[in-house]
């Protein structure tokens, strides 16, 4: 079955987007991308350290920019401007790269993303000829401007970045992927396989995550285990499931040819 | 030592050992050659290609980055 992720014009088989931060070392991270199958990760832009050990690995070394698309992004950006500066110097380091997650945040305790910077700096990069994927809120609304203004995919939490707390308003979600004519994928909030499942289940066209896999107890596991929960959750979807009801006199087995 | 120009570097106050100096130069003296780096200065990009024709002032603000691990 050809069931692609079409992202900006580009096809990718795997609808698991995965961060690369919080491991233990590049080796691990590397085991962990290995298993989960996805082919786009996300990496953020820092400082470099001067003056440090010239010969210290990085991460580019354990994940080559000709295996992955990078997705950089600009995770612990508050305001509009950080976030478009951050982007173009990603543009820079990347070689034109033009791929790039959108995170605008509003509060350092939460995490929250500022949705009016977002959208500011949203405008700003598609202007420049960023694609822009959007972290954002599940507010319906914005989700939508943030699609009129050109973004290649929205991505609204289903709870709060690195807490693990799963789909906290499947509703709203419903409502984004059924207005929306670009991709959307849950991006934070992801805590195990069952909750990766129920988003794709609800329709989400991909799942971004990095804490539920770094985090796990095993990590590359758990890389494993959301591959598969992405995978079936998808399947499921297309699948289309039953209809609920309270209770069914319609029995899996035959009611003819009974004994006696 | 006769003392250089001073700018800052990722918001460090930085001397600099010559009194004129490319961005590549200051690439070189870092021991960044050959990594994989982005450059803003004062605000606006310096494309990798236009490192040897940039000069560098005196308080220039420079951002040195490179790509991390992320979510």
């Amino acid at each position: 079955m050809n069931d692609a992720l079409v992202i900006a014009g580009k096809s990718y088989q795997s609808r698991l987007l995965v961060g690369t931060g919080k491991y233990k070392d590049f080796t691990q991270t590397r085991a962990a991308i290995d298993a989960s199958g996805a082919e786009i990760v996300t990496v953020a832009i820092r400082r470099t350290n001067i003056g440090q050990n010239a010969n210290e690995p990085s991460l580019l070394d354990y994940l080559p920019p000709s295996e992955f698309t990078y997705l950089p992004n600009t995770a612990g950006c508050y305001s509009a401007d950080d976030a478009v500066r951050t982007l173009r110097l990603a543009r820079e380091l990347l070689d034109d790269h033009r791929l790039v997650k959108l995170e605008v945040l509003g509060d350092p305790n939460t995490l929250y993303p500022n949705v009016t910077e977002t959208i500011a700096a949203a405008k700003t990069l598609v202007k420049e000829g960023f694609e822009v994927m959007v972290y954002t809120s599940d507010d319906p609304i914005i989700a939508k401007q943030l699609e009129d203004i050109g973004c290649v995919a929205v991505m609204p939490l289903a709870s709060l970045i690195g807490s693990g707390m799963g789909i906290l308003n499947p509703w709203n979600l419903q409502i984004i992927i059924e207005s929306a004519k670009i991709p959307v994928l849950v991006d934070a909030g992801v805590g195990c396989a069952s909750d990766a499942a129920i988003a794709m289940e609800l329709g989400c066209a991909g799942v971004l995550m990095n804490t539920a896999i770094a985090a796990a107890r095993d990590p590359v596991l758990m890389a494993s285990a959301m591959k598969k929960a992405v995978e079936a959750g998808r399947e499921s979807f297309l699948a289309g499931r039953m209809a609920k009801k309270l209770y069914s006199a319609s029995p899996s087995s035959p009611t003819t040819g009974m004994i006696g | 030592m006769k003392s250089g120009m001073q700018i800052f570097v990722n918001g460090k106050a930085t001397p600099l050992p010559a009194e004129a100096m490319s961005v590549l130069a200051l690439v070189e003296h870092m021991q960044l050659t050959g990594k994989r780096i982005a450059i803003e200065r004062n605000g606006d990009i310096v494309p990798r290609s236009q490192f040897a024709e940039v000069q560098l002032q005196a308080d220039d603000k420079l951002e040195i980055v490179g790509a991390v691990g992320g979510g």
